[in-house]
């Protein structure tokens, strides 16, 4: 008998606890708005990774709602912060479909995070759009994942053609992080082109993500005399490379992929990484118009910050989930499924994005150099091989002011100026409800 | 020829960092038999520190020199000390005469406070460190070696005469000696216990921050998590010279160093961490007391 009043008390706070919760959320086909989940790592050694997409992610979202929401229903993003751990990652994305009965998933930046998320969102039925995941295995999860950047193997490609083709350089060492699979993955798939094209990979070296010593590779990787470095791995870590390669008496160029796009990296490697080049999504110095006018919202919005790649492929991760939302013919989980299918030609400030069958988006990729002071230098763009006859669009010189990034006639995905983005109007730039992260604090993803 | 040498120079490089945070564990050890798992986490604060006074409250990470980066180094000594007394004030004081685990699980819990405390009030991010001025690397004969790794390795060798000398050539050093060897007794004699006791958590906790600067100087990384992998990589290296010893301290430092460059530069860098934990478990079957530890009797 004595029990009793007790259960009953943990009954109560029990369902205290879940009715908060659903009126925080609210269902997915409800009334008043739209629920959408998100995971990021808002925290840990990827931290800015997750800020700059969320950040994106809330502009989008409050530009859409200014301008009239989807069906006259308002959107609202629910942030999980994952603290860049893959387990995190996959507890969020339970969390966000069973509890919040999001109607769609926007994350995760990393591949293997969104590898965990995945899974659970194509049992559930829940369309996943990661933004900047490039690993090919994410989206074979199913038929509800998709992404709004290119794959593994173009990024390894973009850069195996730009060092064969632009730099004329044949001899390159790679030097990746094992535990990553982007890392790998890119690797591999340079490796394959780069081979193909007539190169030559003179030393295979790798490390685990969070070691902070690489001398020993890198002594390996000397003694192997290199023309360049390929280090497809994240920020934090290629920094740290940069500098023992250079201690280590390496003066051959790095290349690198998306990861290195952060502040951080330049704050970390300093002047090591100067005259390295990195394959990207975009650059802010692109003088494509859809471009500098994001740049200009995303800056009004958020105190002057420039947006980095990541912030401009969630941006477009977002922009084409409400976009096939409105397509949809109802709002439920399959029926956006179908509609972010058939996305075709979607003006993305990243380029025009078009799916292909495989859920994956089909888009140009832009070169940077790592300028004096670490300023990126935009190099060119290189179009999907099986676009692109020729050799990448942008010449190796630098290309400043207005001059159009494009002087290789006949390529295919040239940007045309566009005065909207996508379809959420530019006048809803003012509105900005997003909620800007400050400086991250919480958990540390190593262990 | 030249690949194996540079291995080698890098192997001391890394083995004078380890054997710098080793000195402090094994002195702790040596005076109060305890393991103290949080010095990797003081030698984190005092890169912090570090972080603090050269970028934060001054310019001296933009134009760094010698006097300056004395200066910091000192400062994040100081702060250390202090924490390093507070820490064994208010949490290993008040468990002395309970049993030896209790103190160790305390260190752990202190370890973690001071990790998940240092990600609450620094931030979880890493940060860009300076504090020594750049200075070109010596490259000679295909080998080339680092500025910092010099510094490393000739303050390790400072200090471990030094502490040496404090050991064995000072009043107080032989009240630790006394301390070490039967605290009840020295009590008896007219030994402080406390005063002692203090003065060796001080001394060891500087010793992490001159440590925790060196190491953020040549892994410019800086972040509450940084001294997690070389706290233990540390514990290791004192086990393997014997845990108490100074000398050892330095000798397992230099081993384990040595160890991990050589297997990630011919086998495979995932190997690494698994070889130094195996020395752990090796040297702890083999010979518990370390290369050049004694092996007495447990006092009953």
């Amino acid at each position: 008998m004595r029990q009793i009043p007790a259960r009953l008390l943990l009954c109560a706070l029990l369902i205290g606890c879940k009715s908060k919760e659903q009126s925080g959320g609210g269902t997915g086909g409800g009334q008043g708005t739209i629920v959408v989940g998100e995971v990021g790592s808002m925290t840990g050694t990827e931290a800015t990774f997750g800020v700059s997409s969320d950040r994106a992610i809330q502009l989008a979202s409050s530009e859409l709602n200014a301008a009239g929401g989807i069906r006259g229903k308002q959107i609202q993003i629910i942030a999980l912060d994952d603290e860049g751990k893959p387990e995190e990652a996959a507890t969020a994305a339970t969390r966000l479909i069973a509890s919040e009965h999001v109607i769609a998933l926007l994350g995760e930046v990393a591949s293997t995070r969104s590898l965990f998320m995945a899974p659970k969102a194509q049992a559930n039925k829940v369309p996943m759009v990661s933004p900047s995941s490039t690993n090919p295995k994410v989206t074979q999860v199913g038929d509800y994942i998709f992404r709004a950047c290119f794959i593994d193997p173009f990024q390894g490609y973009v850069m195996a053609k730009f060092v064969h083709d632009n730099l004329k350089l044949s001899k390159a060492a790679i030097l990746k992080d094992v535990r990553n699979d982007y890392s790998v993955g890119l690797a591999q798939n340079f490796t394959e082109s780069f081979v193909r094209m007539g190169g030559k990979v003179v030393a295979n070296e790798s490390y685990s993500n969070g070691d902070v010593d690489f001398k020993a590779q890198l002594t390996n990787i000397r003694n192997a005399h290199p023309e360049v470095l390929y280090v497809p791995g994240y920020y934090t870590d290629v920094g740290l490379i940069a500098r023992q390669a250079r201690e280590a008496g390496i003066t051959a160029p790095m290349a690198g992929g998306d990861g290195w796009d952060s502040e951080k990296l330049y704050e970390i490697g300093g002047a090591a990484l100067e005259g390295s080049y990195f394959s990207n999504h975009y650059s802010v110095d692109d003088p494509s118009p859809r471009i500098t006018e994001f740049v200009a919202r995303f800056k009004k919005a958020y105190g002057g910050q420039l947006p980095d790649s990541l912030a401009a492929q969630a941006y477009d991760a977002a922009g084409m989930l409400f976009d096939a939302m409105k397509r949809a013919t109802e709002l439920t989980g399959p029926a956006i499924r179908d509609a972010l299918a058939q996305t075709k030609g979607y003006k993305g400030v990243t380029g025009d994005i078009t799916m292909d069958q495989n859920r994956n988006a089909s888009k140009p990729a832009v070169v940077l150099k790592v300028g004096k002071g670490g300023k990126y230098e935009f190099q060119g763009r290189i179009a999907p091989e099986d676009t692109a006859t020729g050799a990448p669009e942008g010449s190796p010189k630098k290309t400043e002011g207005n001059t159009a990034p494009n002087p290789a006639p006949g390529n295919v995905p040239t940007p045309t100026p566009m005065p909207e983005l996508g379809a959420t109007s530019p006048a809803a730039a003012a509105a900005n409800t997003g909620q800007p992260q400050g400086v991250p604090s919480g958990e540390h993803p190593k262990k | 020829m030249t690949e194996l040498l540079q291995h080698l120079v890098n192997g001391v490089s890394l083995g004078a960092i380890y054997a710098l945070i080793a000195l402090g564990y094994t002195m702790v050890y040596g005076v109060l038999k305890l393991i103290n798992f949080a010095h990797g986490d003081v030698f984190m604060l005092g890169a912090m520190v570090g972080w603090y006074a050269s970028a934060r409250w001054t310019n001296e990470a933009r134009d760094p020199s010698i006097a300056g980066a004395l200066a910091v180094t000192l400062l994040a000594m100081v702060v250390c000390g202090t924490v390093g007394f507070v820490i064994e004030r208010a949490a290993y004081r008040p468990l002395r005469g309970s049993p030896r685990i209790n103190s160790l699980i305390t260190a752990i819990g202190v370890s973690f406070f001071l990790e998940y405390g240092g990600q609450y009030l620094f931030g979880p991010n890493p940060r860009a460190f300076g504090v020594l001025p750049h200075r070109a690397n010596f490259i000679g004969g295909g080998i080339s070696v680092g500025y910092v790794d010099l510094v490393t390795i000739g303050t390790s060798i400072v200090l471990m005469a030094l502490l040496q000398r404090i050991v064995f050539h000072t009043r107080m050093g032989t009240a630790m000696r006394a301390v070490s060897w039967n605290p009840s007794v020295a009590a008896l004699m007219g030994v402080n216990i406390d005063l002692v006791i203090s003065f060796t958590f001080v001394l060891g906790s500087s010793l992490a921050a001159v440590a925790g600067i060196l190491y953020a100087s040549k892994y410019p990384s800086v972040h509450p998590l940084m001294g997690l992998m070389p706290g233990l990589k540390a514990f290791v290296a004192a086990v393997l010279g014997g845990i108490g010893n100074v000398p050892g301290a330095m000798l397992g430092g230099l081993l384990l160093g040595l160890a991990e460059q050589l297997v990630s530069g011919y086998t495979s860098s995932s190997w690494r961490d698994a070889v130094a934990f195996s020395i752990l478990i090796l040297i702890l079957l083999v010979k518990p007391s370390g290369l050049l530890g004694r092996t007495d009797a447990e006092k009953v």
